[in-house]
């Protein structure tokens, strides 16, 4: 071995290490940041050991140069400023953006080397020799080009710039499905016969395949998919490992890929949904409907934001549980202030967060930090769920579905079996709501009919400075 | 490398994978998605490699710097978004502090 061979072998080696502590680092609160920080300079490092090889052997051509400026100042440009300006609402569909792009990039390498066998260079650059090859070629563009369509696609769903078409629901997509992925198979084989044209036919039925596979899917089954979409990105990076032969990459990919998985489960055990209902079941409101026709509410109480104020203001306990529609409205620093107000009354308020509040897990979590709710007020669903009975008021925000006590009581609830947050056992519960619409599931919620629940109709943001200043008039947290 | 050895750097790295991400609290797992994700980036280096071998082809050329400008979107984009969200983690506890 040379030196730059070493050398880059050093380099590696330790990019490995550092992604792997990184990785480590990022799920302790204390570490992360750090640690994302590192993982960032663990990638740093490895551009440097690539380049430095290149330089210590074959040399880097000039035009190369150009194109590795140009390619990187546009990618990065673009990243930071759309990193800097996203509302950290619209963090899942960021995510899922930035996701399919890596996918992309992978199914752009694969084709570049597919299409352009390269000659000249210290290795011998010929792919199409070996089977090897031209499997992890066809990998690299299949995983990559579903990842990029399905992330846009799930994207567009997030942003609401698509809907759920009628027809995904029925049985004809299962249908149109296997035709894209027998078309993909025919054109994987076609392409190990050596036929390199129908690498084509591959990008765009695997392209199909990933629109056809996502569409489907409902709203909020979507963070699931998001992640599982991440965990591809890693598997299309492994794939492009081999395709280009690095260690690093393999690595780097696998890690990913693996640590997707295990997250989605996680993900889909919060939801009560298995991986296989998610991805084949359709879209939850499309069976629930025909499930649960019962949905006529009989007993709604319906109260002032005065009222509201002076149970508040009486209570020694109150429990705060935000969902989406706070995040939507835009509402957590009006809600902080009230919060605020109470605390300054010696009222203790935590906040309730159920594992799939927001549309991700941990969403929840990272918006109302944006608002500077301390840290330590945020309870889990496990740790908050024995403290209602003995809790006087609750406010429910936003959230819909992970507060329906039919998930407990009612066997033939599409929600039955998922952990809710037992929110009817408090005394008084007060729903913050526009108006009767169901949420995400589309179910009706038996909350709203128990005799300890009032709603306050109203836009949550408007909701909350009525109630400052009713809070106000009271002189709670004058002091 | 041969192609075994680097099917045993798969099956390694993917157990690794499995193993760092155990107990994860859900506060984390939109950052630590977030994070994987921008990590997925990696494939820059393929781009690289790419960019690097196909000196006088332009074609192949522009298709690898398309493909660094999408990884390092993800890369750079992925890395600096989640360090917006954890920033306002530690920004609660050192404030306690």
């Amino acid at each position: 071995m040379n030196l730059p061979v070493i050398i880059k072998f050093v380099i590696d080696l330790l990019a490995v290490l550092l992604l792997a502590l990184g990785i480590k680092g990022l799920s302790k609160v204390k570490s992360a940041r750090d640690a994302n920080r590192l993982a960032a300079f663990a990638m740093s490092l490895s551009v440097v050991g690539l380049l430095s090889y290149y330089l210590g052997t074959s040399g880097i051509g000039i035009q190369s140069w150009i194109w590795i400026i140009i390619g990187s100042i546009i990618g990065s440009f673009f990243g930071a400023i759309l990193a800097k300006k996203v509302p950290m609402t619209s963090m899942p569909e960021t995510v899922a953006l930035f996701n399919g792009c890596g996918g992309m990039s992978s199914l752009l390498v694969a084709l570049g080397v597919a299409i352009f066998p390269i000659s000249g260079g210290q290795e011998n650059f010929d792919f199409f020799k070996s089977l090897i090859n031209e499997v992890s070629i066809s990998v690299s563009i299949f995983v990559g080009a579903i990842t990029f369509t399905g992330s846009i696609v799930a994207m567009a769903k997030l942003q609401g710039w698509l809907s759920t078409p009628g027809w995904t629901q029925s049985k004809v997509r299962h249908f149109v499905n296997i035709v894209f992925a027998v078309a993909s198979l025919i054109a994987f084989f076609d392409l190990i016969n050596g036929n390199i044209s129908s690498i084509w036919l591959l990008v765009v039925v695997s392209s199909l395949l990933g629109i056809g596979v996502t569409l489907p899917i409902g709203g909020a089954d979507m963070p699931v998919v998001i992640s599982l979409l991440n965990s591809y990105s890693g598997i299309a990076a492994a794939a492009a490992g081999f395709v280009v032969d690095s260690q690093l990459l393999i690595v780097a990919g696998a890690m990913v890929g693996a640590a997707g998985l295990i997250l989605t489960q996680v993900m889909c055990k919060g939801m009560n949904r298995s991986l296989v209902s998610v991805l084949f079941g359709g879209s939850l409101s499309a069976q629930s409907t025909a499930s649960s026709g019962s949905g006529e509410y009989t007993n709604i109480t319906s109260c002032s934001v005065e009222e509201c104020a002076l149970t508040l203001e009486a209570a020694n306990k109150v429990i705060i549980v935000p969902g989406y529609g706070l995040a939507v409205a835009q509402a957590q620093h009006t809600l902080r202030e009230v919060t605020k107000k109470l605390e300054q009354n010696g009222i203790e308020v935590v906040y309730a967060i159920h594992p799939v509040a927001g549309r991700m897990p941990g969403h929840m979590n990272v918006l109302l930090a944006e608002a500077d709710v301390p840290y330590e007020q945020l309870k889990e669903m496990d740790v908050v769920n024995p403290d209602f009975p003995a809790t006087d008021v609750v406010l429910v925000l936003g959230a819909n579905d992970v507060v329906n006590p039919q998930a407990k009581n009612d066997s033939s609830s599409p929600l039955y079996g998922m952990p809710v947050l037992d929110v009817q056992e408090a005394r008084t519960v007060f729903v913050i709501k526009r108006g009767m619409s169901a949420g995400y599931s589309g179910i009706k919620n038996d909350l709203f009919d128990l005799p300890n629940t009032s709603m306050v109709f109203g836009d949550a943001k408007k909701v909350l400075n009525d109630l400052i200043g009713e809070l106000k008039d009271l002189g709670v947290g004058e002091k | 490398m041969s192609f075994i050895s680097l099917l045993w750097v798969l099956l390694l790295g993917s157990l690794l994978g499995l193993e760092l991400i155990g107990k994860v609290p859900p506060t984390l797992h939109t950052p630590l998605m977030s994070g994987a994700n921008a990590i997925s980036g990696i494939t820059m280096l393929a781009a690289l490699t790419l960019i690097v071998k196909a000196e006088g082809n332009v074609p192949l050329l522009i298709i690898g710097s398309v493909s660094l400008g999408f990884a390092l979107f993800n890369v750079v984009g992925g890395f600096f978004v989640t360090d917006r969200m954890l920033a306002m983690f530690s920004r609660k506890t050192s404030n306690k502090k």
